[in-house]
Order: structure tokens, then C-alpha cells, then sequence
């Protein structure tokens, strides 16, 4: 792994506050989830999970045609589809658009994709003013940050934290209370929603056969985002289509209950167009911008496509057991925990972080929670494969290779193994029976070294197994 | 065109040609149970109340009308142009401004209300969630600027859930540019993972059902 | 099935916990089975497996496949060794027809060491005797691969003397993950931390699990921070009288 991981890891690991924030708010996600989709309250969670990877796998492998069913419904109802291959096309997009409609100021509410493409980071470089309305993310944005988790952003940040950066932001008096904080917010945002020009939202799931974005909150920023301002504009991965509206409950019922615990969020927005005629409110015009942005590489792999099933709801995080020490900013890309740790190496290639995908324990947690069943180990030992193949075209780390082969080689011949056995028990200390605290310095190398920095060693019993088994 | 660039793309990766046919996709899955109306409206009120709303039943739309008087007292109200909310005499109540058609006026009217009153297309006793659509009858800014919302609906509104909605309105697109789905007060745990209500939809919800 | 079994003990029990492989025999002849130890086993391969090295992995796979081929039955004393072969070396022989069907065939023959004793011996009181407050640890391959969970369990409830607690949370990984608990060694530590804070709030005086490997994480960390509570396989346990 690269040292900049190593030493991030290290950092948050020895963040006593840190840690504590991380576990808790991620064990009670993780409580509210399991409450929820417990077999007395909701009988048919597996049926609904095993529902919902089959419409997403017959979706992606059929993505052309929903993409150009999707887009033209969206025209049917008044609004445009842009399609754009990368974070350089959609912010040209937003930013001709706001120049040609003399915007200044723009509204967005939640979206991992618009990190993804660092939408405000671009925007901002441009003079527009792009603010985060969700209060994670903007408090997040305020500290010049990035989020922490899928749903719960601003994890990493206590009610001291916030009432530093609204003081040194918003220029307001010191406020530690939260429910105060929050009403800070509240003021700052409103006056943004309804003097913005254009409000940026994100897309939980695209229906294709109505043309629809659907978007699921519990804050009501998404919804003043996208009623507020004369312009909406929905910036979407491709891989959002779902096929039909009378698919959306069982997405539904899979999300709230993933994320947060909850059997619905607040408000879902079922939003197709430009206002209608007669419709008293609402945007004047809609956009849903379709990003690539590398989604297509991750197509022909028939298990790696998986991987864009994900419906963004974080379970995995909350359930995995890596994630809840290192937290979200050790990983090197916007998405973080299990899922950031496959789409990552698939996005930016493996050479990117080739720690990644061995930074897990394999323990299989995040499979079993995911509602859209991605077999996330699966694709992590791919990946682990890729990271050996592409070390060996480059030469890299070739001593590791060299042990295993040199494993291989052992465990196919026995007598060589029993030897290789003996050896070692005869070197190592036999401790009288007491596990290992430490070694002398010649033999505490590598592995062992490794292992005995944070537990101790088994002594090594006088007889192996096969010995005993044969004095029996 | 980054369009057929994208499109090309996906195409190839899924060994796909442009206008192939696609297979049927999985049956939709939608499963109605039977429930009665007093155990919907039951459920619907119980609901609504274990997410801190409020909920009240009322006989009679005149009843309705005296349940809103009262709530709106000494507030500012607006009303939406409901045609329920007109029949019950609720959008003429002393203190209610109703019947806005231009968006800014709306904007600026809830903006400064206290309390937004809806009735609402459906609502769905499962979860406690009103069903409201966009339309000359129903602006969306009525439910989501002001404060606090109260929703009068009759009680034939109110169906099972998600999959009773679905079930009769499959296309909700050929009707309306929004349908949202309410589920309880604004909500957020993003600072320390406190619950706080009202950022930055209404922080008090009160559903009234009649009949 | 017949009554004879074949050992797998696994490298792990053999040159570290050899008591495990005779505790597991000891149970399996009280039961009435005749047990045998095919000499030329080493590993299942789950190291290079887990490490990338698939070409590596497929050899020691085969040298498996070749040693195992006469028996009949075979007993593992782990859950991620068992899952390795049941559910990994097909992943490994896509590509080689022949040796899938090898695979295929062997999957149907490996048994894990409990659920042998309930599935297929069809046992949960083998009469063990053992005094004590036990917490049972959950290996991951086993719980979330093999699908085990009540069987250990059981067979726990069984023993005579013994009392069963259970840890909060539950069914969270101890940490070690093979290669993972050296390279990522600090933060395998901290997982494995978290585990003994369970334990220790659970006031158990012996951990139980299926797998050698967690248990060897698990004491090491016990050991680490002074704690005076054991680790022990489930065949150890039952082997108590």
C-alpha cells in the first residue's frame, strides 16, 4: 500500500475522539438497519433484496435501451438529457447554461456523484456560487472538507467543530447547541433556495419508463432545491435506471431501512419535467445530466458490473468492520468503505491505491447487508488478482512473489513441509507453554514482527500434529 | 456527441448492437394486502404520531373546518387551491390565504406563513405518508416552506402503501411534474448524530382525516 | 456415509495447535467413526488465494484434490479452510473443465467440524463435561459462507457444566483475515481489541469458535492485554469429560 494510506490509517487510528465517533454513529446505523429488516417487520427482506439485484442486473446489462427509453420520456414530459463523459463536460454544461440564463448562484442538495466530478470546486473556480443546502454537506463544504460517509457526511465533526466554522464562516456569534446550530443553518440556506438561480440536485434512481428522477431525503433541502429555482438540473451516473415506476417500492423499501433505519425517508420526489401546465409551481425548465465518467469501464466484466448496481445507501460501512476504525477519509476516493474500495480500483485502476483492495479482512459482512446483493468479496479478490498481475508486468514486489511461490512449492511436497515445520518450531521459543510477548531482534522481522506489535505469539507445541498422530 | 460516444460505449462493453431487442424484465412485484378502513385509518394515525406528528379525526368536513380554525389561531396560513380544502370551508377561514396562481406570490406567501395547509391525493397508512402531487390544486411550496403543515384528507384517500399506490397509479408521470412522498417532520442527525426537526422542510406535522 | 472419516487438520492445527486435531479425532471415534490422516496433506491454499496469487493458490488446490481423492468423508476443524474448498476452488478452475469436475465432486465430501457432528452424524450431545461461562465467536467464513450458526450452539448447550453467553455485538470479525492481520497489523489490532471488549463484558472465562485462525488472534490479543481468559476450539470442548 502506499505510504500516504498507511499513514492515514495510523492517524485515525490513533484518534481516541475519532474512534469513538466513528463506532458509534455507525453501530447505530447499523442497529437501525438490523431493527428494521428483521423477519417480524419485514417478513420478505431477502425475496425484496433478491427482486431488487434482478432488476438491476437485467437493467445494466440492457443499459442502452433504458438509457434511450429514460431519455426519451424525459422529452415527452418537457425536460433535456445531456449526456456527458466526464467532470469537465458537466461543469461546461452547468456553467453555459448559467451564463446563458444569467445566473450567479446556485442551490444543491446531496449527491456523491457531483463529488465525484468535484462540481463545486469547478463552479466556484468560475465565480458561480454553489452552495450545499444538505447541512452535512454544508458543513462539510464550509470546512473546505469532504464527506465522511455515504449518508452521514459530517460524522467527523462534533457540535464544537461546527460552532467554530459557523463562527469563522457565517461570522455569528459562538453556538454549541445543535438544534440552534441547525436553525443557523436553516436562516443562511432559505435566503440561498429562493433567491438561487439554478438548484443542482443529485438522482437516487432514473425510471426509465417515466422519464422520472427519483429523490430520496429526510431534510426537504433536495425538494427546495429542485422546486425553488427556475432551473433543475439532475446530474446522474448511468447506472441509475431502474425500468419502471411499479419498481420503485422495492427499492424503496430496501433504501430507508439500508441506511438509516427507516421504513421510508421524509420526502421522496418523484420528479418528471418542467412544471405542467396549470401547475402553480416549480421549475421552468429540467435537465438530467448522464455521466460516464468511467462507469463504462466497469461494464464488460460480467461480475465487476455488479459493482454498479450500488444504490448508495451505505450499509456497507455501517456493517464493516474496517470502515468503523478507519473511517472515510483514509480512503483515497469520494466513495469510501466497501463499496468505495471496489469502485476505486475499477475507476482509477489499481495502481492507484494497491492497498485497497487488501485492506479488509474478507469477513463477508458487507455482501450479506448490501440490498442489491453485490458479492463484494468477490469482486475484492478480483481486484487482489488484478493488483498481483499488474506487480508482476511492472516487476514490483517481487520478494512477496517469490514467498508464495516458494509457498506453493512447500505445500506440494510434504516432507518438505514437515521439515520446513520442524524448523521453525526448533527456532522458535517454546515459551513453557505461554504465548509470546516478543522475540529477539534477529528472528522479530517482517510478519512476525508484524504480528507481535499488537498480540502475542503461540508458543510452538513440542509436536506437530502428524507426529503425534503417528506416535498415537 | 458525448451521447453516441456513451451509448457506443455501453453497447460494445455489453456486446450489444443499437435497437437490439431486450429480454422481459423481472414481473413487477407488487403484493396488496387486504386491510379495512378503520385499521388504515388506525395505523395511518399511529404512524404519524410515533414520527412526532400530530393527527386528528374528524366526522365531517364542517368539523374539519373548526379543527383548522383552531390550530391556525393567532398564525399565519396559507392554503393550497384544493378543491377539498374550498368544499370543507377551510381556504375561506379568517386568516387563510388561498387560492394563489403565480408562483412568485406563492413563493413570497409561504415564505412568511406559519403553517401551510394541503389536503393530499393519497395517503398511505403502512408508513404515515401523504401522497401529494403537483397540479392548479396543489403548489408544491405549500408543504415545504412554512414551518408546520397540516393536511386535511378524506379518509377514502388513504390506502394500504407503496404498493397500493403504484398499483393504481403506475405512471404518476402522465400526471404531474412531482409527486412527493411525505413521511413526518423534516429531520436531520448531522450534527453528532442529534435528531433535530424542521431543517429545512416543516418541523411540525398535522394530518387530519375526516370521515 | 459409512463410518469412516478422513482428517483435513488444516496446516494452522498442525504445526500450531495440534491438540485441536486430537481432541477433533478423539470426538469423531467416541462417536464411533474410524478416522484416518492421509499423510500427504499440507494446506488448502487459502494464504495465496487471499494474497492474489491464484496460480499459486491453484497449485496447492490440486495437490489437495489429489490427496483427499480416495476419501470418502473429510473433517475440517475450520470454517474458512472448509468455505476455502467448498466454496473457493471453484472460483480458482473456471477455466479447467476437468479439474471443476474434481472440484465439484470434493465439495460434496468436505464437512466442517460442528456441522458434521449435527448434519451429518446427526449428534449434538457427544457427552462432554466442562465447567464454565463460554462465549461463542462466530468465524466469519463459517457464519456468513457455510451458513453456521446454530449448530455450535447446540452442541454447546449441551455440555455439562457449561454456560453459554452470548457477545454484543455479535457476528463482528476478530480481525485476523489471513495476510491482512500482518500487513494491516495496527488496525487488525484495533479490531481485535474491540472483539476482547465484547468478551470481556460478556464475563466469560473461555471463548470458544470454530476456527483456529480467529482464536489465534483472539488469545494473542487476550494474552497482549494481561486478560485471564482462554481460547478454545470447539472439538477441544467437546473432547472435555
Amino acid at each position: 500500500m502506499s505510504a500516504e494510506f498507511d499513514r492515514k490509517i495510523h492517524d485515525t487510528l490513533a484518534d481516541a475522539n475519532l474512534q469513538l465517533a466513528i463506532y458509534k454513529a455507525t453501530g447505530q446505523l447499523k442497529d437501525d438497519r438490523i431493527r428494521t429488516t428483521a423477519d417480524s417487520v419485514l417478513p420478505d427482506y431477502q425475496e425484496l433484496r433478491t427482486q431488487a439485484n434482478a432488476l438491476k442486473k437485467h437493467t445494466i446489462d440492457n443499459l442502452d435501451h433504458y438509457l434511450e427509453e429514460f431519455q426519451r420520456n424525459v422529452e415527452a414530459h418537457g425536460g433535456k438529457v445531456v449526456y456527458c463523459k466526464d467532470a469537465t463536460e458537466v461543469s461546461d454544461f452547468v456553467l453555459d447554461l448559467a451564463k446563458r440564463r444569467g445566473a450567479r448562484l446556485i442551490v444543491k442538495s446531496k449527491s456523491m456523484t457531483t463529488e465525484e466530478v468535484d462540481l463545486n470546486q469547478r463552479l466556484a473556480h468560475h465565480g458561480m456560487e454553489s452552495v450545499e443546502t444538505d447541512l452535512g454537506e454544508y458543513i462539510v463544504q464550509l470546512a473546505h472538507d469532504r464527506p465522511y460517509h455515504i449518508v452521514a457526511v459530517s460524522m467527523h465533526k462534533t457540535r464544537y467543530d461546527v460552532a467554530d466554522l459557523f463562527t469563522k464562516e457565517l461570522g455569528v456569534v459562538r453556538e454549541t447547541v445543535p438544534e440552534k446550530q441547525a436553525q443557523i443553518a436553516r436562516a443562511v440556506l432559505r435566503e440561498k433556495f429562493l433567491t438561487a438561480g439554478i438548484g443542482i440536485s443529485g438522482a437516487n434512481f432514473l425510471i426509465a419508463d417515466s422519464g422520472a428522477v427519483v429523490l430520496v431525503e429526510n431534510e426537504g433541502n433536495a425538494r427546495l432545491t429542485t422546486s425553488a429555482p427556475k432551473i433543475h438540473i439532475a446530474v446522474a451516473g448511468i447506472e441509475k435506471v431502474i425500468p419502471r415506476a411499479a419498481d420503485l417500492p422495492v427499492f424503496l423499501k430496501l433504501l430507508g431501512r439500508s441506511a438509516t433505519g427507516q421504513p421510508l425517508s421524509v420526502y421522496t420526489s418523484f420528479l418528471s419535467g418542467p412544471r405542467r401546465a396549470g401547475e402553480v409551481d416549480g421549475p421552468e425548465e429540467f435537465y438530467v445530466v448522464l455521466l460516464d465518467n468511467g462507469r463504462t469501464k466497469l461494464l464488460p466484466d460480467r461480475s465487476r458490473r455488479e459493482s454498479l448496481y450500488c444504490i448508495r445507501c451505505g450499509a456497507c460501512l455501517n456493517a464493516c468492520p474496517v470502515y468503523r476504525k478507519i473511517g472515510g477519509h483514509c480512503y483515497p476516493w469520494v466513495y469510501s468503505g466497501p463499496i468505495g474500495a471496489i469502485l476505486t480500483p475499477q475507476f482509477m485502476g489499481v495502481s492507484h491505491e494497491p492497498g485497497l483492495p487488501f485492506a479488509s479482512s474478507l469477513c463477508g459482512a458487507c455482501g450479506e447487508v448490501c440490498p442489491v446483493k453485490i458479492d463484494i468479496p468477490k469482486v475484492l479478490l478480483e481486484l487482489r488478482g488484478e493488483v498481483r498481475k499488474s506487480e508482476a508486468r511492472e516487476g514490483l514486489n517481487r520478494l512477496e512473489k517469490l514467498a508464495f511461490r516458494v509457498f506453493a512449492w512447500v505445500m506440494t511436497h510434504p516432507r518438505i513441509y514437515e521439515m520446513a515445520g520442524r524448523m521453525a518450531a526448533s527456532m522458535a521459543p517454546a515459551g513453557d507453554g505461554k504465548w509470546i510477548g516478543s522475540l529477539p531482534s534477529p528472528m522479530s522481522v517482517g510478519p512476525l514482527k508484524a504480528w507481535l506489535r499488537e498480540r502475542d505469539l503461540p508458543p510452538s507445541p513440542p509436536k506437530s500434529f502428524r507426529e503425534m498422530w503417528r506416535n498415537r | 456527441m458525448s451521447r453516441e460516444n456513451i451509448l457506443h460505449k455501453v453497447r460494445t462493453a455489453l456486446g450489444r448492437s443499437a435497437g437490439q431487442a431486450v429480454a422481459l424484465p423481472p414481473p413487477v412485484r407488487l403484493r396488496l394486502p387486504e386491510v379495512a378502513m378503520e385499521d388504515r385509518i388506525a395505523t395511518m394515525r399511529a404512524r404519524v404520531e410515533a414520527l412526532a406528528g400530530k393527527t386528528a379525526r374528524v366526522p365531517t368536513m364542517e368539523a374539519a373546518r373548526e379543527f383548522v380554525a383552531g390550530a391556525i389561531a393567532g398564525k399565519t396560513a396559507v392554503a393550497s387551491n384544493a378543491p377539498y380544502l374550498v368544499e370543507c370551508g377551510i381556504s375561506s377561514l379568517p386568516g387563510v390565504r388561498s387560492g394563489i396562481r403565480e408562483v412568485g406570490e406563492l413563493m413570497a406567501v409561504c415564505a412568511q406563513a406559519d403553517i401551510g395547509i394541503t389536503s393530499a391525493d393519497y395517503a398511505l397508512s403502512d408508513t404515515g405518508t401523504l401522497v401529494m402531487m403537483a397540479s392548479p390544486a396543489e403548489g408544491r411550496l405549500v408543504s415545504l416552506l412554512p414551518p408546520a403543515h397540516l393536511a386535511v384528507v378524506p379518509r377514502e384517500r388513504i390506502l394500504t402503501g407503496l404498493d397500493e399506490l403504484f398499483t393504481i397509479l403506475p405512471d404518476p408521470a402522465a400526471l404531474t411534474s412531482s409527486m412527493v412522498l411525505i413521511t413526518g417532520p423534516s429531520q436531520t442527525g448531522d450534527i453528532e448524530q442529534t435528531l433535530i426537526r424542521g431543517v429545512h422542510g416543516p418541523g411540525e406535522i398535522t394530518v387530519v382525516i375526516v370521515g | 456415509m459409512g463410518n469412516r472419516v478422513s482428517l483435513f487438520v488444516t496446516c494452522m492445527v498442525d504445526q500450531l495447535f495440534p491438540k485441536v486435531g486430537m481432541a477433533m479425532a478423539d470426538v469423531l471415534e467416541r462417536l464411533g467413526y474410524a478416522v484416518d490422516f492421509p499423510e500427504e496433506q499440507t494446506c488448502c491454499g487459502q494464504p495465496a488465494y487471499n494474497s492474489g496469487y491464484r496460480a499459486e493458490a491453484r497449485t496447492v488446490a490440486r495437490h489437495f484434490l489429489r490427496t483427499f481423492e480416495a476419501s470418502e468423508t473429510i473433517v475440517v476443524p475450520s470454517g474458512s479452510c472448509t468455505a476455502m474448498v467448498t466454496h473457493h476452488f471453484q472460483d480458482l478452475f473456471q477455466k479447467e473443465p476437468e479439474t471443476l469436475a474434481l472440484v465439484r465432486a470434493m465439495e460434496k465430501k468436505v464437512h466442517e467440524f460442528a456441522t458434521f457432528l449435527t448434519d451429518v452424524a446427526g449428534v449434538e450431545d457427544v457427552g462432554a463435561r466442562m465447567d464454565g461461562v463460554a462465549t461463542f465467536h462466530d468465524g466469519c467464513h463459517g457464519l456468513r459462507e457455510l451458513g453456521i450458526r446454530s449448530a455450535p450452539r447446540r452442541l454447546l448447550a449441551r455440555v455439562k457444566g457449561l454456560k453459554l453467553r452470548e457477545m454484543a455485538p455479535a457476528e463482528e470479525c476478530c480481525g485476523f483475515g489471513g495476510t491482512f492481520a500482518v500487513k494491516f497489523a495496527e488496525l487488525s489490532g484495533a479490531m481485535a481489541r474491540t472483539k476482547i471488549d465484547a468478551i470481556v463484558a460478556t464475563g466469560a472465562d473461555t471463548v470458544v469458535s470454530l476456527d483456529p485462525s480467529c482464536l489465534m488472534q483472539i488469545q494473542g490479543a487476550l494474552s497482549r492485554a494481561g486478560l485471564n481468559i482462554r481460547t478454545m476450539h470447539m472439538a477441544e470442548v467437546l473432547a472435555s469429560r
